[in-house]
């Protein structure tokens, strides 16, 4: 890890108190983000993805969960600001986008007040000012007319537009970094599509980093130039983009790759069947002993089943959590 | 909008219509003979034979309606059979004393419900969410006769810093409101937490708190807004409830308002007078109910009326 990461993660726990007792959702993560990067965080439902993410602005419900280790955002570890501070860096020069457009746009207010409300808060400019600045945004994000749909509230708005003023929102202070949890799992695939053009295009002109989470590899392989893969609250792997998709180290990381359809895989590969990882990701209740993935894993073995791997760092700067690299 | 509204108030008429059929027939249908209690118990039959000429009530329940009915066309609900004045004037006397009451009723009741129901959904759990909750559930199983009663101890006969009841300052009026709003403040409370309680956990006030905005703007702007279509919909109900004269309340604190006024009706089988009120409840009720559902419409952006 470089000491001028934008963002660094180091050693991160969450812990959810429940009813029925305390449990680690995240257990020990590390990454970083470089400026101007895009990294990939992939992974199935429940290994702790978005919670890493909600950790890192603490939106986390404060009663109920606890987050040990440090957030490091430009040298500023995030966990140790008090309120106001952290306000400050909130929608400023951290945003996030959410994974449901419908849900996370409050109904009862205009898009054009919900983006000039950011700018306001966070620029101190008038009602007016910070209007114009919003429709000047959504004219960014490309959404049509943007005077008439800053006055339209969010039920009037398509799937798409929806996330397209998301982003709008989360752009509107020019953030140095954005968290984009799943943006684009809730929209149909041409959608898609235009929502990751727009990403990118964005993230040129804007120089925002980007922490890209996402269960879709596709999308990761296209926009990540590093990609960190996590299961059960851990990360298995990490690797640049090109070497993750070529020569993936971790069993579980091979199985993700495995379980992707492939169009024309036939033809060179000769015939081969859709292949899928067996069972599911352990609940935080019944973690398995020892390497956490061993049950699932084809090639687990006696010491995976009674000791946690150890984190291999190999010398061309990719890691891995798996006894067959120790 | 506008169309809407007299749409609204046109279907009110055919209500009103039916509220008074309903009532006309079970009115009549009660044990107990206007005629008689009029005339007292010393009378002879001729004379309240004579008396019940006199109000109508020897013709057949048809004739009866109709006659009813074409003087309400002009806005005429009778006399009352009891004090002989025009229904109306008796109503138009007293209906302030009821809105007073019911308008400063609901007003406390959302001043305290509304902020206890929210502080108790933003801590739930939490000592504040205990005391929140075992309040309303004492403020809505206490009987409100008791509580009036309760309060006229205190406040006038030992304190002695309120009249115990009647009218003519604004001194008369603290206590019978207070009574009223300790029950309704319990429902706007309960309602106005679990409302705040579903709202705050959905994704659009993370996305709030995400924007950097400050906690008490997330709740008092992104998180109430949403929650106030159930407390909006409980407010309204109860301040037609309060509308339909609290009987209880006005009897323990000998406040001449509605309430008071339909029960001496009733013990009286003052038809004309029973027949009046009761029709204003019903106008009121419809009016408080198109209001409610036009404030809807104002909150959630969701909600058109064609």
């Amino acid at each position: 890890m470089r000491d001028g990461a934008l963002l660094a993660i180091r050693d991160l726990r969450v812990r959810f108190h429940t009813l029925e007792g305390s449990f680690y959702a995240v257990d020990g993560v590390d990454w970083h983000v470089e400026r101007r990067e895009t990294l990939g965080l992939v992974g199935e439902s429940g290994c702790g993805k978005s919670v890493t993410a909600l950790s890192v602005l603490r939106l986390l419900p404060p009663r109920t969960t606890e987050i040990q280790g440090q957030i490091l955002f430009e040298g500023i570890n995030l966990l140790e600001l008090d309120t106001e501070q952290l306000r400050r860096i909130r929608g400023n020069s951290v945003s996030m986008i959410f994974q449901e457009p419908m849900t996370s746009l409050n109904p009862v207010f205009t898009v054009g007040e919900q983006i000039a409300e950011t700018i306001r808060l966070h620029q101190g400019l008038t009602p007016k000012e910070a209007w114009d600045q919003a429709v000047e945004m959504l004219r960014l994000v490309q959404i049509p007319s943007p005077e008439a749909r800053a006055k339209d509230y969010p039920h009037q708005l398509s799937g798409g537009m929806r996330q397209r003023a998301m982003i709008a929102m989360a752009l509107s202070c020019h953030p140095q970094l954005l968290l984009a949890d799943e943006p684009t799992t809730a929209l149909d695939v041409t959608i898609q599509a235009q929502i990751m053009d727009l990403m990118l295009r964005l993230r040129e002109e804007m120089h925002t980093s980007i922490v890209l989470i996402s269960h879709n590899l596709g999308l990761i392989a296209e926009m990540a130039r590093r990609v960190v893969v996590m299961y059960a609250g851990k990360v298995v792997e990490e690797a640049p983009v090109r070497e993750l998709f070529h020569d993936p180290l971790h069993p579980y990381t091979r199985g993700l790759l495995g379980s992707v359809p492939w169009i024309g895989r036939k033809q060179t590969t000769g015939r081969r069947r859709l292949q899928e990882i067996p069972g599911i990701v352990p609940g935080l209740m019944e973690m398995p002993s020892g390497c956490r993935f061993h049950p699932r894993c084809p090639e687990a073995k006696e010491v995976c089943r009674r000791e946690p791997p150890p984190t291999i760092h190999r010398d061309d700067g990719r890691r891995v959590l798996c006894w067959l690299w120790a | 909008m506008f169309q809407y509204v007299i749409k609204r108030l046109i279907s009110t008429v055919p209500v009103l219509l039916g509220i008074s059929l309903l009532l006309f027939v079970m009115l009549r249908m009660l044990p107990g003979d206007p005629a008689q209690v009029l005339a007292g118990q010393m009378a002879t039959p001729e004379e309240v034979e004579v008396i019940r000429h006199q109000l109508g009530l020897d013709r057949p329940i048809h004739v009866q309606y109709a006659l009813f009915l074409a003087r309400l066309a002009h806005l005429d609900l009778g006399r009352s059979a009891r004090t002989q004045n025009p229904v109306i004037q008796e109503i138009w006397a007293r209906l302030p004393n009821t809105v007073l009451l019911a308008v400063l009723a609901i007003s406390l009741a959302c001043l305290f419900g509304i902020p206890a129901g929210i502080v108790a959904a933003v801590r739930p759990n939490s000592w504040i969410d205990y005391l929140v909750t075992s309040s309303a559930l004492v403020g809505i199983s206490m009987p409100v006769f008791w509580l009036g009663l309760m309060l006229v101890v205190v406040f006038s006969v030992l304190l002695q810093w309120l009249p115990a009841g009647g009218t003519g300052s604004w001194k008369h009026v603290v206590l019978p409101s207070l009574t009223l709003a300790s029950f309704v403040v319990a429902f706007i409370a309960r309602m106005t937490r679990s409302s705040m309680l579903e709202v705050l956990s959905q994704d659009y006030v993370t996305t709030a708190r995400a924007k950097g905005l400050k906690e008490l703007w997330v709740i008092t702007k992104h998180a109430l807004k949403n929650a106030l279509i159930p407390i909006i919909t409980v407010v309204g109900l109860q301040f037609g409830m309060l509308l339909g004269g609290a009987v209880l309340t006005e009897t323990v604190f000998a406040w001449p308002g509605l309430g008071r006024l339909i029960v001496d009706s009733i013990l009286a089988r003052d038809y004309p007078m029973i027949q009046g009120t009761i029709l204003v409840f019903g106008l009121l009720y419809i009016l408080v109910n198109l209001v409610v559902d036009l404030i809807y419409a104002v909150v959630d952006p969701r909600i058109r009326y064609e």
